[in-house]
């Protein structure tokens, strides 16, 4: 179990990019079919918003699978002392 | 039966009583923004802004979302720097006085834009107050929970958002009822958030009686307060993996299974599935009618068998059965195939005359009522656009179906398979409580269990009904489209959870 929670983790670590890579083209894509004027602003602003927000959870995620990677989550702290 | 402390005098029922009222209160306050996202659209954005009104509202409905996370920092601080009871009464007036002040905000055609400015604003402040209070109330609960029966006790806070829904349809629809649909779209709306007045300051009157939790009470006496719970939370890596364990390994999955069945079904039904505004209600109201109990049911299970594969099994079955059920929504509504085997009458056309939201060209209603043979029924409204100076040749012309209603077996079913998803809400939110509070330690507990809280519902649950609308709108896909959303977070977080997270439930949260 212990090797699965470390290679999870490399896989964590790289969906973190890819999330915001795909979130990218998704946004250039949708932006560029949007019509000129307030559509084209309104897109400009959602996929915006969606960006901005999911950019620092993405980067948990590499954090986490960092953490994962490392073996932090081979054996979870069974009391507040521990923590 | 009394809680840990000795010197409480306040039974455990009355903790929860005055912490669920609250926090009941809150939910409420927070949720008729988005049972009334379609009129609210209309009221704050121009008459000729179309769907863009709506997913700028539901940008405005999500905003409330994302800064429940920055609520959470602020006053999980103060909560474990002040105490709990303090930092959820001021939650609580926050949250009241923006949702009544939002009532009273002019509409577009009086401000312009500053409405949706304002009513933005006031909508920051709501979200930043939720973020605050949900923490303070599930550790306030769990503080004084006896062993053994954390996931029973917490579980009653657990009721509160779906209760909190359920009393903003409610009086959503009592109110629509009442005054017609038409003095209900104009200034009957603004009802349901003044009423909130009155509910916060029975909350408030009930809360003020309450003490402060025994364990945080203890640890001040001991001068063992965090000085900075901030750092302690997220600078310790031991207590910073376990705030993203409990991100991504649980509350984010828990958070797109309570908000696909709790509003994107109902969302989904009176948007694309075209069904009548009051019946896609009480279809909700119905099915959170009946699945609400088993929030208890799971908690309490959870003190058993653990909270872990309770909730994992509640993601599961989401991702699995998320795709029939909406499927079925579609087949089960999808009049025009309907009306050509099955049409039993159709009514005498109603038609209306108007002008165009340009104001110049005309605007010809015409609506006939359908009814089929099972008994359901819709509106089928042709509109024509009449260009000024041509009158006589009709420019443009479209036909929109609307107001569907179900027959009576069909309905059942609907509603069983919303009770399906909102059970599933019940598998994943009802030990989650508890979960998050035996994962921190007292000190921190207040700011650690309220950021992953907040980042699973607020972000990843609060963006459901924006991105899965949002996504059904691209061209090339289908009404089902949406649903890869939630259905990817949710099976992403059950991979997660599976592999890191243990079931042991702690016993000891006094540490």
């Amino acid at each position: 179990m212990n090797a699965l929670k470390k290679f999870l983790g490399l896989v964590w670590m790289l969906l973190g990019p890819v999330i915001i890579l795909f979130l990218f083209m998704q946004a250039s894509d949708k932006i560029g079919l949007a019509a000129e004027g307030i559509d084209r602003t309104n897109t400009t602003l959602q996929w915006s918003i969606i960006i901005l927000i999911f950019i620092p959870i993405c980067a948990g995620l590499v954090i986490f699978g960092y953490y994962a990677w490392k073996g932090e989550y081979e054996h979870l702290p069974e009391s507040s002392s521990a923590l | 039966m009394r809680s840990e402390n000795p010197n409480a005098t306040q039974s455990i029922t009355q903790v929860i009583a005055a912490s669920s009222l609250g926090t009941l209160i809150e939910w409420y306050d927070f949720y008729i923004f988005g049972s009334l996202a379609v009129i609210i659209g209309q009221q704050l954005f121009p008459s000729d802004a179309g769907a863009s009104a709506l997913i700028n509202t539901l940008a405005i409905f999500a905003a409330g979302f994302i800064v429940r996370p920055f609520g959470a920092l602020v006053f999980g601080r103060l909560g474990d720097l002040i105490g709990r009871k303090y930092t959820f009464l001021l939650t609580l007036v926050l949250m009241g006085g923006s949702t009544f002040l939002i009532g009273l905000i002019p509409s577009y055609s009086s401000i312009g834009y500053a409405a949706p400015i304002l009513v933005l604003i006031l909508r920051l402040v709501q979200g930043l107050a939720l973020g605050g209070e949900y923490g303070g109330a599930a550790t306030y609960v769990a503080e004084h929970a006896p062993v053994g029966k954390r996931g029973f006790f917490t579980s009653w806070i657990q009721t509160t958002a779906t209760l909190g829904l359920f009393l903003s349809l409610g009086i959503i629809v009592l109110t629509k009822n009442m005054l017609g649909s038409e003095a209900f779209a104009d200034w009957g709306w603004r009802i349901p958030f003044l009423v909130s007045i009155l509910l916060v300051g029975v909350s408030i009157y009930i809360r003020m009686k309450m003490h402060e939790s025994p364990v945080f009470t203890k640890l001040k006496a001991e001068g063992k307060v965090s000085a900075n719970p901030l750092k302690e939370s997220f600078q310790k890596k031991a207590n910073f993996k376990m705030v993203l364990l409990a991100l991504f390994g649980a509350t984010m999955g828990q958070g797109v299974i309570w908000y696909t069945g709790q509003f994107y079904a109902q969302s989904f039904l009176e948007n694309t599935c075209k069904l009548d505004f009051n019946e896609s209600r009480y279809i909700l109201l119905w099915a959170i009618l009946f699945a609400t109990p088993f929030f208890v049911v799971f908690g309490s299970w959870s003190d058993k068998v653990g909270r872990k594969w309770i909730m994992l099994t509640g993601m599961l079955l989401g991702v699995i059965c998320y795709r029939p059920i909406y499927q079925y929504f579609i087949d089960a509504t999808n009049v025009r195939e309907f009306e050509k085997t099955s049409l039993a009458n159709v009514s005498e056309p109603v038609t209306e005359r108007g002008l165009a939201t340009n104001k110049t060209d005309s605007l010809i209603t015409t609506t006939v009522v359908k009814t089929l043979a099972s008994g359901m029924t819709f509106k089928e409204v042709k509109t024509e656009t009449i260009a000024a100076g041509q009158i006589g040749s009709s420019s443009e012309s479209a036909v929109a179906i609307k107001d569907v209603t179900l027959s009576s077996s069909t309905y059942i079913m609907v509603i069983a398979l919303v009770f399906f998803q909102v059970l599933l809400v019940t598998m994943v939110y009802g030990p989650i409580a508890a979960f998050l509070v035996e994962l921190f330690p007292t000190q921190i507990r207040y700011t650690s269990m309220s950021l992953p809280y907040h980042i699973g519902n607020g972000v990843f649950g609060g963006l459901v009904p924006f991105i899965a609308t949002l996504v059904a709108s691209f061209s090339g896909s289908t009404p089902l489209s949406g649903l890869w959303y939630p259905i990817g977070i949710a099976a992403l977080s059950f991979v997660i959870g599976a592999v890191y997270i243990n079931n042991r439930v702690d016993n000891n949260v006094m540490d």
